[in-house]
């Protein structure tokens, strides 16, 4: 890990998008902060994702149809991702990225593999059994997001005994 | 995702945002922050490289057990291997999204609406 380079927050973004995102707001005017107080080693670690996947078979995909009618809207709703999921079992709607990549390895968003090898060679001190996946784009669905989805979340992190969540925005 | 970083955060739950746009995350104030100069849908590296997307889970991780302060962003030095500008293209969708045709159509709406009030 190194700090020599600035990332450029716009370099993948399409041009045109680059102008409303740097002229946005600060949206937040408080700092928020939960300490981590203990080892890694000891730790019990978490991962959320905003990629679109869920259970082929077992789980309702995204709402994308309705987002196609309501464009401003986004299935604000959760899927839970069990530990132990195969890459046969992921399925993805999601109608702003292409998913290809993450239905052939879904580590490059929910990199769930990794996260069991870190528990294997004692870098963490476990994976949490269950992870987290949401559909990232909100606009209308924040709300929800803020008043229920982002408490389902808390709550299930505190009853699985998660000391920290790894959040990766797709 | 801010969105849902501080709500959890604020129920006592630590958390570290791996993010493309960190200067969004910002905005929101997020607590610890990772940035990453890789395609969108691709936050932890390539495809079937277990190392790439090891070393910025690692990075993330890190982030977690060092910073002890709010509003901590490091920025991971990882190039996207590879043509930037095939990466830009192969991690859009096959068809623009809805809010994207959605806007270029209020765009085409406002300049017609201005071209007719100007002739």
């Amino acid at each position: 890990m190194g700090d020599v380079m600035t990332v450029d927050s716009y370099a993948f973004l399409p041009r045109a998008f680059r102008p409303m995102y740097e002229a946005a707001p600060q949206f937040e005017h408080e700092p928020m902060w939960a300490e981590f107080g203990m080892p890694l080693a000891e730790a019990r670690i978490g991962l959320l994702s905003s990629a679109g996947m869920f259970l082929s078979g077992e789980q309702e995909p995204f709402d994308v149809e309705r987002e196609r009618q309501e464009p401003t809207w986004g299935d604000p709703t959760l899927r839970i991702i069990p530990n132990d999921v195969t890459q046969a079992q992921i399925d993805a709607t999601h109608l702003h990225i292409n998913t290809a990549d993450l239905l052939t390895d879904l580590n490059v968003a929910l990199p769930i593999d990794r996260l069991n090898e870190f528990a294997d060679e004692g870098i963490i001190g476990s994976a949490s059994p269950e992870h987290f996946s949401v559909m990232g784009f909100q606009q209308e669905g924040a709300e929800v997001w803020r008043t229920t989805t982002g408490p389902e979340i808390a709550a299930r992190c505190h009853l699985l005994d998660i000391d920290a969540l790894i959040l990766a925005p797709a | 995702m801010p969105v849902l970083a501080r709500v959890i955060e604020a129920a006592g739950i630590p958390t570290v945002t791996i993010t493309m746009m960190p200067e969004l995350a910002e905005k929101y104030r997020s607590s610890r922050v990772l940035g990453v100069e890789f395609p969108f849908g691709h936050t932890f590296g390539v495809v079937g490289d277990a190392a790439m997307q090891g070393q910025t889970l690692r990075a993330g991780l890190d982030l977690l057990a060092t910073a002890t302060e709010p509003e901590t962003r490091v920025d991971l030095d990882t190039v996207w291997p590879g043509d930037p500008k095939q990466a830009y293209k192969d991690w859009q969708p096959s068809e623009p999204s809805p809010i994207v045709k959605h806007s270029i159509e209020a765009i085409r709406k406002a300049r017609r609406e201005a071209a007719d009030r100007d002739s």
